[in-house]
């Protein structure tokens, strides 16, 4: 049983961003999250390759490609800083939690 | 049977890094997943962004998962989720459907002949110049934005990081008291 290589590709964008879309909506932890997004964003990097192989146009895609990676990669950073913070002053990483969250009223001028 | 491998080695460990409960093991099979997409990618033609894939996606980020993992210690992760199951998995079966039909429609099954007249180099560092501009300039943003998240902590007064603490009220009182 043999595929080509594009179609094993398309399989693979349907797999990746289906299941990462999934957790997304499922989950509920912070960490979980961005690895659910990080899940998506590779069907989404090959998804750009395999528009570059039917196009013609593969440096362009590959370039498209780098910089998607890049982007992702510090959108990933950043989250995996913010819930360190967010653990460490809130304790917890439930986004359920976190977004019930809220200031105290302040207190009004004297 | 390699491609049909490599797709079922996504498949499967993208699953298990979802389903899990130790952000660990997760990890670990996120880095599994990065690495069969770098070989997907390979086999495409795109060797460039596979190599920067696999070093990427299978080297830094999961020792970033595995680090951050390890300051917060063991915590639950298999919370219920907002969204009924039935919805999620019907939207997103809906979407996969609809993502399938309009890729293998328009995407044609052998690869059309790549225009060799711009190198991959080229093509990074010439055409899309303001590009690369912009991603040294995100670099140091996002390096700068880490340290001072990072930073933040140290300077943070022992009730702001107990306070608020939504599990244990009584104790975060206590302690501020």
């Amino acid at each position: 049983m043999t595929i080509s290589p594009v179609d094993a590709g398309i399989t693979a964008v349907i797999a990746l961003v289906g299941i990462g879309v999934c957790g997304l909506l499922l989950l509920r932890n912070l960490l979980k999250v961005i690895i659910a997004l990080q899940i998506a964003s590779k069907g989404v990097i090959i998804a750009l390759i395999l528009a570059g192989n039917a196009s013609g146009q593969m440096n362009l895609a590959q370039s498209l490609a780098a910089t998607f990676l890049l982007i992702d990669t510090l959108v990933a950073v950043i989250g995996l800083a913010l819930a360190v913070q967010l653990h460490r002053t809130c304790g917890t990483l439930d986004l359920k939690q976190l977004t019930a969250m809220h200031d105290p009223p302040s207190s009004p001028p004297e | 049977m390699l491609t049909v491998s490599l797709v079922l080695v996504i498949v499967i460990c993208t699953a298990l890094s979802i389903r899990t409960k130790q952000l660990l093991i997760a990890a670990l099979w996120l880095a599994i997943t990065s690495a069969a997409a770098a070989a997907i990618l390979y086999n495409l033609g795109a060797h460039e962004i596979a190599v920067i894939e696999l070093s990427v996606g299978t080297g830094l980020v999961p020792v970033l998962f595995v680090f951050a993992a390890s300051l917060m210690g063991k915590q639950s992760t298999f919370l219920p989720s907002i969204v009924p199951h039935s919805l999620a998995y019907g939207l997103v079966l809906i979407c996969m459907i609809i993502l399938g039909a309009m890729l293998f429609a328009t995407v044609p099954a052998q690869p059309t002949p790549t225009d060799d007249a711009t190198s991959f180099t080229r093509m990074l560092w010439e055409t899309r110049g303001l590009d690369m501009l912009i991603q040294g300039v995100l670099i140091f943003a996002g390096v700068l934005s880490i340290l001072n998240l990072l930073s933040a902590l140290r300077d943070a007064p022992l009730s702001v990081m107990t306070s608020t603490d939504p599990r244990n009220p009584k104790a975060a009182k206590s302690e501020v008291v």
